[in-house]
Order: structure tokens, then sequence, then C-alpha cells
């Protein structure tokens, strides 16, 4: 048998074999769909600028399924595959398990986005990421996701498999680390999430070829959610465990405490998925009580979750920074942070968009009444490209600065152009969201070809502030192509051109030594001495509580606006 | 120990709290607590709330409903089209039909009566979207959706789709008139 096991010099991480062809080629299938998705998604922000419309009608609404399928889906659940496998058999220093079925996923992944992609392509499946009943689209657009999901679900129970083996295997010891115990929610919700896709896509998909006559399209929507929405909350744990991944890589960070950090992942298992219920807030057919028990997550405690990582990630940052010395006044420990390496900044970037841009307004638009001034206005691509991708994909773009590298032992080029990337993208993902959550308050439609309403035996016409926002989208929209593009000529070019690392990292026969954990003896919460007055991370808190200010006043202006308008009961 | 590393304590969880995670915590808390009472306040205490009322109904009965309100209180017509223009009595039942690509017929309120807005689709799901106030509801086929509504300002609003429902999507717009009479 091949030696199976490398020890990276630079890193310490041990790269099972298998393990590693399987990540490389999970983040090289993601890293492609990301191009093409990016490029989609060029498409309809200059067609939604209404001076440029640069598509039709027809190839608009194709472009724009393309888009929400190819991002939401196949370029994000690739990435999590690797970032799944990495969390077991790389952190635990464990073989991964049965490597195998790891090619017949990819396979099934590869093979259900292509069959999508084609039906979408030949244009009679534009329905959108959503494929609402009764509105048809060919079968082999149903058969193609589900494909695509079951691929997934056996990545899924790959990783499952891996964690028991690192156990049998005693490959560490104590408890599994953070990092692999966020990628642990984010399998667990990934379980329920392929579940639901799988309940309702194998009915449609039947009843696409005629075997199923009538699909009730509330529960369509329902049980659809179930996948569409917690989709995005696989990428939150996974991108949250990212996060600590990177302020560990970056800063050395320890977690302020397991315990919390632990406790706000377990609260995202529990509470996260019901809240795809936000999605059927204006819809008939569904109480009250049930609309907002689920929409907030039974009493936010997922949102609670997720301020608490707001708080610990920075936090665990600023200890970090204050254990070295930058510890004058409320924010040296942020000023002396490295914002020239892209690993860094992409992933504080990504942290402060979705806290600020994706959370916020995630969490407002979800109030049940709120969410009549706001349900399907272009606000909610605009919530979305704030936590999808300037949460989650640039969050995962900062790993892959940093995995890359160490995979493939070869290092970054072009380091200058890399160091762009976070910003451009940042900035611009964020300035879109900005965008089209201001012309979604003025009332523009999301998936709409064309918001002057050519062809229609009426006219009416939005604010000329809407039409300056659309345009500004478009203007963000370069911009944010322009860091993506980096990205992938930077990724690219690293894996064909890059320096091959000095210090070779071969691969021996020897078992890696086992990952030792409880070396301390900490008592206390060890962070005895830094900081103000018993708080060891006084910036993150003022920084934290400025978040909340904005977060309350942004919700009470939405409200006292809704108080304004048309009364309904 | 970092993040990616197993936690420094093999009992991690007996590992006593900073100060500064247990205040934010609890300030979260209070905050997410607040928010989620603040919807059933609304409830009580606002005026924009939508009841959950609702009918499951055959699209050709919907049909046969609207068609029966439109013969009843047509007022005029507008456009080539001729689409009915629909003034009913104050405080009746109305009907509002979504349906590729046009929603039927144009209704004519009263600012300041309260009309029973009954709202479905026929084929596929749309939005029922007013602007410019910019208030949004969901259209399925097969359910009735009854909204008690108010209008405040008298004015010409319009009336989107924003659920997308194929290649005309973007041309389904129609009128909506609200007439002050009590001058």
């Amino acid at each position: 048998m091949n030696p199976q096991f490398r020890t990276c010099p630079d890193t310490g991480l041990v790269f099972h074999r298998p393990a590693e062809n399987l990540i490389k080629a999970n983040a090289i299938a993601a890293t492609i769909f990301l191009a093409v998705g990016g490029f989609l998604g060029l498409l309809v922000a200059l067609t939604r600028w209404p001076a440029i419309q640069i598509l039709n009608a027809q190839d608009f609404y194709t472009v724009l399924t393309g888009h929400g399928i190819v991002l939401l889906l196949v370029w994000i659940l690739f990435f999590e595959v690797a970032l799944l496998y990495f969390c077991s058999s790389v952190l635990l220093r464990c073989r991964l398990a049965t490597p195998r079925m790891g090619w017949l996923a990819f396979g099934l992944m590869l093979i259900g986005a292509a069959t999508t992609a084609v039906a979408i392509l030949q244009g009679r499946s534009s329905v959108m990421m959503t494929s609402y009943v009764p509105m048809p689209a060919e079968p082999h657009f149903y058969l193609g996701l589900i494909l695509f999901a079951v691929g997934a679900l056996i990545a899924v129970l790959i990783f499952f498999g891996t964690l028991v083996v690192a156990r049998d295997e005693r490959t560490y010891e104590g408890s599994i680390p953070l990092v692999t115990f966020g990628a642990l929610t984010a399998a667990i919700i990934a379980v329920f999430t392929i579940a639901c896709g799988a309940i309702i896509l194998i009915p449609t998909f039947l009843w696409s070829i005629g075997y199923i006559s009538d699909i009730d399209p509330l529960m369509y929507r329902l049980v659809w959610w179930g996948l569409g929405h917690s989709s995005q909350q696989i990428n939150v744990a996974a991108h949250v465990a990212v996060w600590y991944a990177i302020a560990a890589i970056v800063f050395g960070a320890k977690p302020m405490s397991e315990k919390v950090s632990r406790g706000a992942f377990f609260l995202y298992i529990l509470f996260i998925s019901i809240a795809s219920a936000h999605h059927l807030l204006g819809d008939p057919g569904l109480s009250t009580e049930w609309k907002i028990f689920n929409t907030s997550y039974a009493m936010y405690l997922a949102v609670l979750a997720s301020l608490v990582h707001g708080l610990t990630v920075p936090g665990s940052i600023e200890v970090a920074q204050r254990e070295k010395g930058h510890s004058k006044g409320l924010f040296e420990w942020l000023r002396k942070a490295p914002w020239g390496n892209p690993v860094f900044s992409g992933m504080f970037l990504s942290l402060v968009g979705f806290g600020f841009i994706g959370g916020i307004s995630g969490v407002v638009m979800g109030a049940e009444q709120i969410n009549f001034l706001i349900h399907n206005t272009i606000y909610v691509p605009g919530h979305f490209h704030g936590t999808v991708a300037l949460g989650t994909t640039l969050a995962f773009m900062a790993l892959s600065l940093w995995l890359v590298p160490v995979l493939f032992r070869r290092e970054l080029v072009w380091p200058k152009l890399a160091q762009w990337q976070p910003w451009l993208f940042g900035i611009g993902t964020a300035l879109q969201a900005f965008f089209m959550m201001g012309a979604g308050t003025l009332g523009v439609s999301r998936r709409h070809w064309d918001m002057a309403f050519t062809g229609s035996a009426f006219e009416w016409a939005y604010p000329g502030m809407a039409y300056t926002m659309m345009a500004l989208n478009g203007v963000s929209a370069i911009m944010a192509v322009a860091g993506g593009v980096i990205f992938v000529l930077v990724i690219v070019g690293t894996i064909f051109l890059g320096r091959k690392m000095d210090v070779a990292s071969e691969y021996s026969d020897a078992k890696p030594e086992i990952l030792r954990g409880p070396a301390e003896s900490l008592t206390g919460h060890g962070h005895a001495g830094l900081g103000v007055k018993g708080f060891p991370a006084p910036g993150t808190f003022v920084l934290a509580m400025f978040l909340l200010l904005i977060f309350v006043v942004y919700y009470f202006i939405n409200y006292g606006y809704l108080a304004s308008v048309w009364k309904f009961s | 120990m970092t993040a990616i590393h197993p936690p420094a304590q093999k009992v991690w969880w007996k590992q006593p709290v900073d100060r500064i995670e247990l205040v934010w915590i609890g300030i979260a808390l209070v905050w997410c607590l607040i928010m989620f009472f603040f919807m059933p306040f609304w409830h009580v205490y606002g005026e924009q709330n939508y009841s959950g009322e609702a009918y499951r109904v055959p699209p050709e009965r919907f049909t046969e409903k609207v068609n029966e309100f439109v013969e009843q209180y047509t007022v005029r017509h507008e456009t080539d089209r001729q689409i009915p223009v629909v003034r009913p009595p104050a405080g009746s039942d109305i009907y509002l039909l979504g349906r590729l690509w046009d929603w039927y017929p144009i209704l004519e309120l009263e600012k300041g009566e309260t009309y029973r807005l009954h709202v479905s689709s026929t084929d596929w799901q749309h939005g029922l979207s007013i602007q410019p106030i910019n208030i949004n509801f969901q259209v399925l086929p097969g359910y009735e959706m009854v909204l008690n509504i108010t209008p405040t300002e008298a004015g010409e609003y319009a009336v989107v789709c924003n659920e997308y429902c194929g290649i005309l999507h973007h041309a389904m717009l129609s009128k909506l008139y609200v007439v002050d009479n009590s001058n």
C-alpha cells in the first residue's frame, strides 16, 4: 500500500492522501462553478441596470435561474464538502472513511449539477431556483438536483464516518476541535436540508413526468424552504467555523470559552432550521402562531447564537492580539491586525458584513409584519447577497487563499493582487446588498426583467432613486466580479504556476502522531489581567454594542414605517 | 489550544465563562425576547397584520365569484383591452384574481372604508404588490386569501406581480384607485 500520510512542515497539519485528493477535487469543482455563477450574476446585474439591460427577457430569466442554482447550491456545497473532509480527516489526523464513496459522491454531484445546468440552458426550465409548482420545469431539471443532493448526502455521511473512525482509532485526545464541532453542526443541518429536498423534489420530479397529478403549492413552499433556506443555514454554521479556523490560523487565537461557542453552535442545531418559515409570512393558509414561533427561530434563539459568535470570534482575536502586546486603548488590536493578509482581511470583512448587513436585514425582514414591506422585493436578494456572497463566499475565499498553497505545496501567486481581492469582492457585494435593499424599500421587485414594465397595458414609474440604485447595483456588481475574477486567477495560477515550496512534504507509512489536547491545566477562564475591568475584549464589546444599537434602531424604523401604510388585518 | 485543536481542558464545559460573554449573552437574549414579543404585540396594537384567514378554493369556483363581482359592480372600462373597473360598495367583499399575465379586475375603493379583499390565482403563483406603498403578499392557486384592507390615502396605485410567473411576468401590472368621498 502507498504511504498514506504526510505532515505539512509549515502548518503541522496532517494530510491523508485520499482525503487530500478529494479536498482538491471538490475545491476545484467549487471554484469552477463559482466562476460560472459569478459570470451569470454579472449578466443579471447588468440586465437589471435599466440603462443597459443587456439580456432579453427570456435569456434573463434563464440566466437568473442558473445564477441562483449554481451559486446558492452548487458552488457552496462543493466547497462545503471539501470543508467537511478537511475538518474531519485533516484536523483530526485521521484517515478519511470510505474514500471511494467520496469519489462516488463527487461524481453524483458533478453529474447532477451538469444535468440541471443543461436543463436550464435548454431554456425550458427557467423556473428560478425555487421552481415553485405548478410552474413546470423539464424532468431532468429536478432529476439533476436530486442526484446532486444524493451525492452531497453521501459526503456528509463520510464526514460522520470519519468522526467515528477518529474516535475509534484514538487519533486525538479529548473533545473534537471547535472548528470540527462547527462543521458537525453544519453536517447535521445538512441532513435535515437534504431530507427536505428529497421529500419535495422527488414527488415534483414524478409530477413532471406525469405520475403524480397535483402538488399543493403551499405544501411545496413549506417543504422546499426546508431545503432552500436550511441550505443557507449550513452556510452560516460552516462559515462561522471558518471564522474560528482563520482566527486560529492567523492569530493562534483560542476560543474565549469553548462552552459558549459550542453552546451557540448547538442552538443552531436545535432552532435554526425552523426559521425557513419566514419565507411564508405573506402566504395564505398558515396560522399566525405558527408563523411567529417559527420565523423567530423559537424566540430568536438561533439569532442569539449568531450574536454570540459575533462577539466571541472577534473577541478571541482581540484577546490573542492583546496577549501579543497590542493592548493600547480599545482598538489597537484591530489597527495592528494584518490587513494586508487577504486571509485575515477576507475573514474580517465577511464577519463584519455578515453581521451588519446580512444579519440585521435578515432578522428585521423576518419579523412577521415587517415582511409585508419586503416580501419578494429586491430587498430580499440584497439581504442574501449580504449573507451568502459577503458572509459565506468571502469567508470561503479567504480560507481558500490559505488552504490552496498548503494543499498543493505551492506559494500563492501574485500576492499583491491577492491583497486586493477581499476588498474588491467584499466592498462590491456590500454595496450591492445596500443598493438592492434600498431599491427594494422603494418597491422594486426581485426576479423581474424590466422595472419599467415594457409590454404592459398600463404604465407605472418607480421613483428616480430606485433607478439610480439599480444602476449603482450594477456598478457594484462589476467591482465584486473583479474581486471574484482575481480570486479565480490567483487560485488557478497558484495551482498551475505557483512556485513549489522548498521544503518537500513527503508521504510516509508512519501513523500520524496523536493529536494532543488537554495539555494546559487552566484555572479560571485564562484571561486574567487582560483588557479593561475584567473584560478581556473591551473593543469587541463596544463593536458588538454598536451592532446592537443599529439593529434596534433599524428594527423600529421599519415598524414605524409600517404603521404609516394602509391598514389591513 | 486554538479552535483547530481539542479544547485545552478535557472537561471544557466546567471552565468558567468570561464576564464579557455573560453580559453580552444577557443583553442579546433580552433583545431577542423583545423582538419575539413585539410580533404578537403588533397583532394586538398594530394595524397592519394578516389574520391568516384563507380558504381552499378550486380555480373555477374563484373565477365564478370574480365574474359575478365584476358583473355586479363594473362602472367603466379602461385600455384597448377593455379591462373592467369595479367600484364595490364600501365595506363589501371584493375580489382580485391573479393570472398569466394580469390582475383582474381593476378595483376602485373609497378612502377610509374597510373591504374584505379575496385574492387567489387560477394558474401559477403570483405576488400581490401594491405600489408605491409597497405592501406585498403571496398569491397561491387553490387558496383564497382574505384580507381586511383599509386604504388610508386617495390616489392611483399600481398592482405589480412580484412572484416570478413566466416570460411576461414583468408585464403583469394593473391599477387600483382610491377615491376620497368625504368632501
